[in-house]
């Protein structure tokens, strides 16, 4: 399993120090600090609005910093387009899965690999056999896949760019509990099998199950930073996040 | 009944136009895919390959080439290619100078719009400016003898080389689109430009490339117009404006559509000439384009760059 260890920064994947990111006048991060370590699955919970999309978006390079920095294994990345931060080996699976809808599921992947000179043979295997659902419908057209293929899909294509560090965004959202469950199972395993995990979700039950560490955003800022099981029993985030409907 | 009188005198021809409209038509599809944008200076671009492929033949006369044998190839081919990187340094530099400052600066669509017209208006003036405001004839590439005769009517080899050309750069791109890198690329951007920056696409490059292309397709296209018909400041205007409705016509976005769209449109306006007096024939384009944007405004094979059909 992964560790609960205090972030120390010479194992720090990831490191936002006082990130500020505005849309125009509305100022979405106000100051956001969160480190992920190696080998790590850690969750940003938060509900909707509170600026987790945000944030990721920013780590990728989507967005540009007002200010604050992020660093990736010790390195500025804030400024850097996406197109160069995914070269660095931070993968990213967005919110809403936005897969290519018109290219087939085989396409998809070769896309999350084109970073490279060739598609990864070992990564397109890993990919199936982590989702052989997909390796049955590698022609399908993307866009007439389920929701959950879908997800499966955008995950797996992120993979595809052999990441050091996965972004996810709301894995969990409109998917039933059951392939939720399933879902997440493979994260683990992709945790397990090297990758450090970012996860932004707002299904906080299942996410505090599988991350070491959480953070909760509450409109830009983060409120809370505690191990998993901390947060699991804490009052407020039972209030708040776990109250209905999350299990 | 007329149409079917002159059917077969009025076929090539409508190919021949088509298969222009159709590499101009391209042009627009392109640069609406990725960028939803009606590019209405690809009609200059257009113009500049007609002009590039007029100065280069008239200095190979110069140098001495005639319209016979290996010559006649040669010319050909360098107008061909002269027109064509003409057309896309151009097209490359429209938006890099026009465009990309709005892209920069988030600018709204109608900006866009308004800069596109500006544009066009700019370069076929400049032309006007540069080279005169007379129509110049392309010098004779070829001896343009009947090949065969279809149907009662005369193929020539001027007909073929045009549709030759045209079918086989539309070959090359559909091939290029669907099965390259590039056109993968290209692809991702048109169904996904944020999504497709998260998995290392440089979505500045595609724009260029996609606008490269079409400039290509659109400079080749406007040396074969010249040599079939003359070059002039504003010979982009008319084909230009019915590629358009080309597009639309197939499905803008659609490049498979395009293609599609121009060859029946080029059909359709030739073989109406046999219904109506020559004045006419270029309300088809806008009869059609209204009709299309009526009854079916997504176009005959609907907006989808992602897969070509
Ligand atoms: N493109 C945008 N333009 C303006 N405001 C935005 C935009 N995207 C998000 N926001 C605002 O930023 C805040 C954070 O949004 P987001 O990061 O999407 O939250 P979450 O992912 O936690 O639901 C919200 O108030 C949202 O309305
Ligand atoms: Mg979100």
């Amino acid at each position: 399993m992964t560790s609960e260890a205090p972030s120390s920064s010479s194992t720090a994947v990831l490191e936002l120090r006082g990130l500020h990111v505005s849309y125009g006048a509305i100022e979405a991060l106000k100051g956001v600090d969160l480190v992920v370590n190696e080998g790590e699955v850690v969750t940003l919970l938060g509900a909707n609005g509170a600026g987790k999309t945000t944030t990721l978006q920013a780590i990728s390079g989507l967005l540009k910093p007002r200010a604050g920095e992020i660093r990736f294994h010790g390195e500025r990345v804030d400024g850097i387009p996406p197109h160069e931060v995914v070269a660095l080996g931070i993968g990213h699976a967005p919110e809403g899965r936005r897969v290519f809808p018109l290219m087939s599921v085989l396409e998809n992947l070769r896309m999350g690999a084109y970073r490279f000179r060739r598609v990864p043979r070992e990564e397109l295997d890993r990919v199936f056999g982590l989702f052989p659902v997909l390796a049955q419908r590698r022609n399908q057209e993307a866009g007439t896949l389920s929701g959950g293929e879908q997800q499966m899909l955008a995950i797996g294509r992120a993979l595809m760019g052999r990441p050091n560090l996965l972004l996810l965004d709301e894995p969990s959202m409109g998917l039933a509990p059951l392939i939720v469950s399933q879902i997440f199972d493979i994260i683990q395993e992709i945790n397990q099998q090297g990758t450090t995990v970012l996860l932004v979700e707002q299904n906080a039950a299942q996410a505090l199950k599988l991350a070491a560490r959480g953070y909760v955003l509450e409109t830009g800022t983060i409120v809370m930073s505690a191990p998993a099981r901390e947060l699991l029993s804490n009052p407020r985030v039972r209030a708040a996040y776990l109250g209905e409907g999350a299990e | 009944m007329c149409l079917t009188q002159h059917f077969w005198q009025f076929l090539v021809p409508g190919i021949t136009l088509g298969s222009l409209y159709a590499l101009i038509a391209i042009g627009y599809t392109l640069v609406y895919g990725v960028l939803q944008l009606i590019n209405f200076a690809h009609s200059e671009v257009f113009m500049t390959g007609g002009f590039a492929g007029l100065f280069i033949t008239q200095a190979l006369v110069t140098a001495g080439l005639t319209p016979h044998g290996a010559d006649s190839v040669l010319y050909t081919v360098t107008g061909l290619v002269g027109g064509a990187v003409f057309g896309a340094v151009v097209a490359f530099l429209l938006e890099r100078v026009a465009y990309r400052p709005l892209r920069r600066r988030n600018a709204p669509r109608l900006v866009y719009l308004i800069t596109a017209i500006g544009a066009s208006l700019f370069l076929s003036n400049l032309a006007g400016k540069l080279f005169g405001r007379d129509r110049t004839n392309i010098p004779e590439l070829y001896a343009n003898d009947v090949v065969f005769t279809l149907f009662g009517a005369q193929v020539r080899v001027q007909q073929l080389v045009i549709i030759g050309t045209a079918l086989a750069m539309m070959l090359l791109l559909d091939t290029v689109v669907n099965r390259s890198k590039l056109g993968a690329g290209i692809r991702a951007v048109a169904q996904d430009a944020q999504t497709a920056s998260l998995m290392g696409v440089n979505i500045n490059r595609v724009i260029s490339q996609t606008f490269v292309i079409g400039g290509l397709l659109g400079g080749a296209a406007g040396f074969l117009f010249g040599s079939y018909l003359n070059v002039h400041y504003q010979m982009g205007f008319l084909p230009g404006i019915k590629a358009f409705a080309a597009a639309v016509l197939g499905g803008i976005g659609n490049i498979r559509g395009a293609m599609l769209g121009g060859l029946l449109l080029g059909i359709v306006e030739s073989v109406s000439q046999s219904c109506m007096s020559s004045q006419w024939i270029d309300v088809v384009a806008f009869v059609v384009l209204i009709l299309v944007l009526m009854f079916r405004p997504t176009g005959i094979l609907g907006q989808r760059l992602g897969r070509a059909a």
